[in-house]
């Protein structure tokens, strides 16, 4: 038993925190839990980060413990713990009460889960862990109507998303008569020999589509990040890919390219990206910017899932990660900027270059690295998923994912020449100096990893290794 | 890491400005900015002696250091030169001291941004040249682009955001798809090390798409007929010295690039499209001179000055020949000397009459005449005065066009005409004109000035009179460039055939080398 739990020990610190914070919750203390919380959390990166090499599986085969889900705990340590210390500049938040980050704890706490399980029940139920505590976290916005129309939408589409997703569970069992990853995986996926399976899986992977944001399933996105609270959307963009990205890395390792489902990831991708990219052009607020960018970036992953082999995995893992760092890197300028927890607009970053010299800074780091400009490590990992998805043959795909590098510029240059070239009368920005600290660590991690790539993309590329030997 | 020579000349040319640049985000005074950047620069120039070490019959690539990046993807640092990158490296760290003296007065705010970016630009700008890894070479091809955004969209003039989104739509989108020719050429020819993808050769379909792609982002950076329309735009909205970056260095980027990898990598697509190229080439020639004439603006008209010069660039690479390769990097590097020196001019100018308009600008003969002088000089290169370093190239480039074929050579000749007639009437006005808005407040050079323009004007005399040096020094790589293109071209059923020939007869020699192709694969 006390083996089983040294293994699980990054899931049992957050769990340990989540515990605490109820405690507090509960307590009615007066003192901010943000006081300790963003400690707790780093804490909990290092826990993550040591226990990098744990193998192991556990109740019987159902939950695996192996790089990929080491890799992503990692990361979703790491998302959460960011979330928190950007929560912490505005400590003096009405809506900062222990339960707020209860709730975010235990997202964060079933994609974990979701990380490890290798059965389809396990992480359908992982799954709707995650996705329950965002149902009550998104209309929270003090007295804000329009967080309450975001949580709507959001319940809405993901309750059917999910219906559909456990009607294709059951085509999938009645196919072939079993839920372990690991059994499916060593019979046909193509559509001439399993029908049934197929039409099921690709019913089942709608569901961690809608967490991805991925075309069609992304029109909750926008709405949402819109409305709720930007502290929130900086954790809805972000965490929640990882989960699904996890789960899409280990579906993916069944398929070869030229299958049905393959193809079906290379489209979604192709549409996915141009679409999202070209609405984002339009787009003035800030926050409906980043979630259209957000839908473009889903497809890009896809690129990694349809070359599926242990390179284009690999690659969508890592890019993954990438994604968590660049996007939370601007969101956290996002928050930064806002009033009084305002939505910002592209107009409140005018003049920045004075109002916070270090923002706008921070800014165009993430900014270029959305965008996929080196030395950042969006060009990194969008190299990596390049040459994955154009060494398995899909040339067309790779064309149209640079061509959208090309339409992506605008909006994200837009940013940048607000940050920079705008004037405004706005007074300085009033950011403390830890707070700066933090960002400038994001930034710099940002060009670190993307100059530097050696280290993090081994553990990718061994982890996906594992899956396709 | 693995090196030919004990230090590592190289990255300390790159490094250098990157860490001067951490150090700048700490300082607060001015002065010392300006003088810490300044010394850099020094230091840069210092470091390139060095480079004079380099041994024109030696190895291929001299100066070379290697590093594992990430092996995983067969990615390496590896930076090395050749007589192809050598005096563009130069140029480039020549370029930074200049540009700190000659914005010691026009640049008066953000002026620690300013400085981090010209310090950026360099080190991106050396790593472009010295790059021998794909992905490297990328890296650094696109990481300019910002500090460059910036130099335009924050100092520029009045419609700079426009013109600076312009630059960097026009650039990236170009790029893109050269980031797909990576990729493939890493699949197909299994490195990104541009030394062992030189050796393999390709098919020919994949060496047509891989070329389009290739050429479309070059073509876009030097720029060529169709796609020049972001330069002027940029050009004339940019501070002094950002244009002067421009011009000198970004420009030569997209030739280098045609020379680095069109060539020798996609030999048979390069010589398909030789045709096609040399036409482009030779409207550059014609429009640029042509719109040139026209112009008011006198920023402008040097802008639409460099799109012509630049057409001989293109013209030299695209014939195939000792002769019109050295013309094109010996032009190459004139048009940096030059067109940077008449853009530093201009700056100094402004900043005297606040106008760029030649109207605005006249009669200064009399009141300025140093200044004058060396605007003369500058000139005078510019329409490739015997005697002057433009002179050598330009020259050698109608030589080479006239031995691949008399109407090429014909057709470039109005070229050096036009040149004549714009440059001659901007220094007519200027010098001559009745006098429009000049006041004696306005001083003649200063003893910063001087310092800024003299290196300039002494290497536009040097290499006017003793271009032999720098033509012996490229001689060896060109050779090599060529010798690899022609053994290509032949292993592939491609004849050796004289430029006038290959031009009459393009369809045919496309046949065949397909036919080949065919054979080879069964």
């Amino acid at each position: 038993m006390t083996l089983i739990s040294i293994k699980l020990l990054p899931e049992l610190w957050l769990l340990v925190i989540v515990c605490a914070l109820f405690v507090a919750s509960v307590s009615g203390s007066k003192r901010s839990v943000l006081s300790w919380l963003p400690g707790a959390a780093i804490l909990g990166v290092a826990i993550a980060a040591l226990s990098l090499s744990v193998r192991g599986e556990i109740f019987y085969g159902v939950y695996r413990l192996d790089g990929l889900s080491q890799f992503f705990k990692l990361a979703i340590a790491a998302g959460f713990a960011i979330v928190t210390c950007i929560a912490a500049g505005k400590r003096d938040s009405e809506d900062f009460s222990p339960d707020y980050f209860m709730l975010l704890g235990l997202s964060a706490w079933g994609l974990m889960l979701l990380a490890s399980c290798v059965e389809l029940i396990s992480l359908y139920l992982a799954l709707e862990l995650s996705s329950y505590s965002l149902y009550a976290l998104i209309p929270i916005r003090g007295k804000d109507r329009r967080a309450a129309e975001a949580g709507v939408k959001y319940i809405l589409f993901g309750a059917a998303v999910t219906a559909v997703a456990l009607f294709g569970l059951s085509y999938i069992i009645a196919a072939k008569h079993t839920t372990y990853l690991a059994v499916m995986a060593s019979s046909s996926w193509s559509f001439a020999n399993a029908p049934m399976a197929v039409i099921g899986l690709s019913l089942f992977l709608f569901g961690f589509f809608y967490k991805l944001a991925l075309f069609p399933f992304h029109f909750w996105c926008p709405d949402v990040y819109q409305g709720a609270k930007n502290e929130t959307a900086a954790y809805v963009a972000t965490i929640p890919k990882l989960g699904a990205v996890v789960v899409l890395v280990r579906l993916a390792a069944m398929f070869t390219p030229g299958m049905e489902v393959t193809n079906l990831f290379a489209i979604l991708g192709a549409v996915s990206m141009t679409g999202g990219n070209l609405a984002a052009l339009a787009q003035r607020d800030l926050k409906r910017l980043l979630g259209y960018s957000s839908v473009a970036h889903a497809g890009y992953i896809m690129l990694g899932l349809a070359a599926g082999s242990a390179a284009g995995l690999a690659a969508a893992t890592f890019y993954v990660l990438a994604y968590i760092l660049m996007n939370l890197a601007c969101f956290y300028v996002v928050c930064a900027v806002s009033r009084n927890g305002e939505n910002p607009t592209l107009d409140d970053l005018d003049g920045l270059y004075r109002r916070g010299p270090a923002l706008a800074m921070i800014l165009a780091v993430a900014a270029f690295a959305l965008v996929g400009l080196p030395p950042t490590v969006g060009f990194t990992g969008k190299l990596f998923l390049l040459s994955a998805a154009w060494d398995q043959g899909y040339h067309w795909l790779v064309i149209v994912a640079v061509l959208n590098t090309a339409i992506s510029i605008y909006y994200y240059l837009g940013m940048v020449r607000h940050a920079y070239t705008g004037e405004s009368e706005a007074p300085a920005l009033t950011v403390s100096k830890g707070q700066i600290f933090f960002g400038g660590v994001l930034a710099v991690i940002v060009l670190l990893v993307g100059m530097l790539p050696a280290s993090v993309y081994s553990l990718a590329a061994r982890a996906a290794a594992a899956l396709r030997p | 890491m693995t090196m030919q020579s004990g230090f590592p000349v190289l990255t300390a040319l790159i490094v250098l400005p990157l860490a001067a640049a951490g150090v700048l985000m700490f300082l607060r005074q001015e002065r010392t900015i300006r003088l810490l950047t300044l010394l850099v620069g020094v230091l840069e120039c210092l470091l390139c002696l060095r480079l004079f070490s380099y041994a024109p019959m030696g190895a291929a690539f001299q100066f070379e250091e290697k590093a594992d990046w990430l092996p995983a993807l067969g990615m390496t640092y590896h930076l090395g030169l050749d007589g192809l990158s050598l005096y563009m490296v130069l140029l480039t760290a020549l370029m930074l001291p200049l540009c700190v003296l000659g914005s010691w007065t026009y640049i008066s705010k953000r002026i620690k941004e300013f400085h981090f970016c010209l310090l950026l630009m360099t080190s991106a700008c050396i790593g472009v040249f010295a790059a021998l890894d794909f992905v490297l070479f990328y890296v650094f091809w696109e990481a300019m682009l910002v500090p460059m955004y910036l130099l335009i969209a924050v100092w520029g003039g009045p419609r700079r955001r426009y013109a600076s989104i312009k630059f960097f739509l026009y650039t990236l989108a170009g790029s893109t798809l050269l980031l797909a020719a990576i990729v493939a050429f890493r699949q197909v020819g299994g490195s990104f090390s541009i030394p062992e993808l030189m050796e393999r050769s390709y098919s020919f379909k994949f060496q047509i798409w891989a070329f389009v792609a290739m050429a479309l982002a070059f073509a876009i950076k030097v720029p060529m007929f169709p796609f020049h329309t972001w330069l002027p735009a940029a050009h004339v909205e940019a501070p002094a010295a950002g244009s002067v970056l421009l011009a000198a260095i970004l420009l030569k980027m997209g030739a280098y690039g045609f020379l680095r990898f069109c060539l020798p990598l996609t030999p048979a697509a390069a010589v398909v499209a030789a045709p096609v190229m040399i036409a482009i080439s030779i409207a550059s020639i014609l429009y640029g001179g042509c719109i040139a004439l026209g112009q008011t603006d006198i920023k402008k008209l040097i802008a639409y000055s460099s799109v012509a010069h630049m057409g001989f660039v293109t013209l030299g690479i695209f014939l195939f020949s000792m002769t019109g390769i050295s013309g094109a990097i010996l032009q190459m590097l004139n048009h940096g000397i030059t067109t940077g020196g008449l853009f530093m001019m201009v700056g100094l100018l402004y900043e005297r009459s606040h106008s760029r308009e030649i109207a605005d600008n006249q009669g200064l003969g009399k009141h300025m005449p140093a200044f004058m002088f060396l605007l003369g000089l500058f000139s005078f290169s510019s329409l490739a005065f015997p005697g002057t370093n433009s002179f050598v190239g330009e020259v050698l480039v109608l030589i080479g066009a006239f031995k691949g074929n008399v109407w090429i050579g014909f057709a470039a000749v109005p070229g050096a005409m036009l040149a004549a007639a714009y440059m001659l009437r901007l220094l007519q006005r200027v010098t001559w004109g009745a006098p429009t808005s000049f006041k004696p407040s306005w001083w003649d050079l200063g003893m910063r000035e001087w310092v800024t323009l003299a290196p300039l004007a002494m290497l536009v005399l040097y290499i006017g009179l003793a271009p032999s040096l720098a033509i012996k020094t490229m001689e060896p790589s060109i050779e090599r460039v060529l010798t690899t293109m022609r053994t290509k071209n032949m292993a592939m059923g491609l004849e050796d055939r004289h430029l006038a020939q290959r031009l009459h007869l393009p369809a045919l020699t496309v046949a065949q080398g397909q036919e080949q192709i065919k054979k080879e694969r069964p």
